[in-house]
């Protein structure tokens, strides 16, 4: 296990060039996430559009992996239903606890799949959830109901 | 001429620097601010104490309990020497942030006890509005938050000698910020972020001058230059075991005894008292009533083998060795493109710890690229998160250095940092 394999070309890309970082204009529910030990910050904002799809805004500073961790986010549950989101969400909390052993499906979480090998790395764990931490909280804050079908509570 | 330290002897006494990390590389320890490694001589002593006699101190009538006693005694009596204190005013704690907890408690719990009529606290140490605390903007949160929880408890007021661009104290708002409402100080010796050694005596010259107490944080300092507390011209001085190759779960607080006597308690129980009845107690005297519960004996004995470890090497050869060590990581450090050094850049006045922050790249990435070559550093706030915030830093890469360091390791650092920034394209 070395250090490119935790960093993987996805992630570099999703770090340099971060997905749809920009607020909302009318969040309907807000969570701002910090990791104590490192200082990495993140904002994630919620709101449900026309449809009842959600919308997500965030901004951020802090390491490659949370950053482009929030940029994979972004990416995979902005405008999809809710519950589909939280499956997302739950499938990438899933890999994070997999200690690297799992083969994540690129059909349900994108390009959150690189970030299998950060599983390893118990100390980077925190800042790859950090982005999903604050989803959740926001969705909460918003009393967007997550509740996917045949998830535990 | 002070005596050079032979390196490569000394790492023979510490197994822990033998073994690999990550894909076999050598283990390059640039941590020791957080925590040093431990000698043999340390495990050692620790491993006899329980071998051959161990038990429960100050209790108990028999020879076990005599020995066990006396070994903890004597363990305190070399450390305070170490120091240059007297074993009376010397107590043992669980960490440096016990430490400090005991002292701000002083304050909070004889102000509480002043406010229900109690009449034999000293007035030193009631706090009042209009009343306030002292500390520095390099202060690690252990020197901070306790002080701000007393601020709350009696509502005091916090103030701070703020720092320089160049990690500095700002002495020339010693005199303003410290004024007659003052009853405590209580400053960093030396910076576990920035590796800045404070003139602590200055400080707390003037701390006296206003008739304050005055607190030294001596964490990184005592483990790393000679320290007379009496030099200091603290009060009260706090520091830990572990950073000074002894155990953890061992804190130090030394205190001028005409102050430590005048300190109500802090934790209560068994060993601290004097009397007890149904409806009150008294108190022994210090260092015991602050001793609550059984002690960490075996801890204080490996500490007392540690002090022993750093008597022959002798602490003037350490710090000429650490000074020579900074010289060096602020020169390579200092010289990459793209890095910027948070604390002094000049080696005066000036400890091992050597922050930076790397251009576009966040320390975490850094402190990884590190680790994959082998390289333990730490990377964060280093628990002085407003300190990070006053020089517009989110957190920071710190290497630290110590007696088991020489040069080559400060050369794999620098090549790791390299490495990143050629990997990140910054
Ligand atoms: C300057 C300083 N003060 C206080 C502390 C707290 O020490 P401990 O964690 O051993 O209680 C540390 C180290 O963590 C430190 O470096």
């Amino acid at each position: 296990m070395d250090v490119e394999s935790l960093y993987q070309d996805i992630i570099l890309d999703h770090y340099k060039h971060p997905r749809g970082r920009v607020l909302l204009a009318e969040p309907s529910g807000e969570s701002h996430q910090v990791n104590p030990t490192c200082g990495d910050e993140v904002t994630v904002q919620v709101a449900l559009d026309a449809d009842g799809h959600i919308r997500v805004g965030y901004e951020g500073q802090g390491c490659s992996i949370s950053q482009a961790s929030a940029s994979v986010m972004s990416e995979m549950v902005d405008g999809v239903d809710p519950r589909e989101a939280e499956s997302v969400r739950r499938a990438f909390v899933e890999l994070m606890h997999s200690k690297g052993a799992a083969e994540p499906d690129e059909d349900v979480l994108g390009d959150g799949i690189a970030f299998v090998g950060v599983a390893k790395y118990p100390a980077r764990i925190k800042c790859a959830l950090l982005p999903w931490m604050a989803l959740h909280d926001a969705e909460v804050r918003a009393g967007i109901d997550t509740n996917a079908e045949g998830a535990q509570a | 001429m002070t005596p050079t330290l032979d390196v490569a002897r000394i790492r023979k006494d510490f197994p822990i620097l033998s073994r690999t990390v990550r894909n076999e590389r050598p283990l390059v320890y640039l941590d020791s601010a957080a925590t040093s490694q431990k000698p043999l001589a340390v495990l050692d002593a620790e491993r006899e104490f329980y071998e051959t006699a161990n038990a429960a101190v100050h209790r108990g009538a028999h020879q076990l309990a005599e020995e066990a006693t006396d070994a903890y005694e004597s363990a305190r009596a070399r450390i305070a020497a170490f120091v240059g204190g007297r074993p009376d005013d010397l107590v043992f704690t669980k960490n440096a942030t016990e430490s400090l907890n005991l002292v701000a408690y002083a304050f909070s719990n004889a102000s509480a006890k002043a406010a229900h009529g109690g009449d034999d606290l000293d007035p030193r140490f009631i706090l009042s509005p209009g009343d306030s605390i002292v500390v520095t903007q390099m202060e690690h949160h252990a020197n901070l938050v306790p002080w701000q929880e007393v601020c709350a408890k009696t509502g005091a007021t916090l103030r701070w000698i703020g720092v320089t661009d160049d990690g500095r104290l700002d002495l020339d708002e010693l005199d303003s910020v410290i004024d007659e409402t003052t009853k405590v100080v209580s400053v960093v010796h030396q910076s576990n972020i920035l590796g800045t050694v404070n003139p602590v005596r200055l400080v707390m010259d003037r701390a006296h001058q206003v008739d304050a107490l005055g607190v030294v944080d001596a964490c990184q300092s005592v483990p790393h230059q000679p320290v007379d507390v009496n030099a200091l011209g603290a009060d009260l001085v706090a520091w830990s075991a572990h950073k000074m190759l002894g155990p953890t779960g061992l804190g130090l607080l030394w205190g001028r005894q005409e102050v430590l006597s005048a300190m109500p308690p802090f934790i209560t129980g068994g060993s601290m008292i004097e009397t007890v009845f149904m409806e009150h107690s008294t108190y022994a005297a210090p260092p015991k009533r602050f001793e609550a519960g059984t002690p960490m004996v075996a801890q204080a004995v490996g500490l007392s083998a540690a002090v022993q470890y750093l008597e022959d090497l002798g602490m003037d050869a350490v710090a000429a060795h650490e000074h020579r060590l900074t010289g060096a990581a602020l020169e390579r450090i200092g010289a990459l493109r793209g890095v910027r050094i948070i604390g002094p850049r000049e080696n005066v006045d000036r400890g091992s710890a050597v922050s930076f922050v790397v251009d576009g790249l966040h320390p975490h990435d850094v402190g990884q690229f590190l680790d994959d070559r082998g390289v333990a550093v730490r990377v964060g706030h280093h628990c002085a998160w407003p300190t990070c915030r006053r020089y517009s830093v989110p957190a920071t890469t710190r290497l630290s250095t110590y007696i088991y360091n020489d040069e080559s390791d400060i050369d794999v650092a620098v090549e790791g940092i390299v490495a990143a920034q050629k990997f990140f394209g910054v």
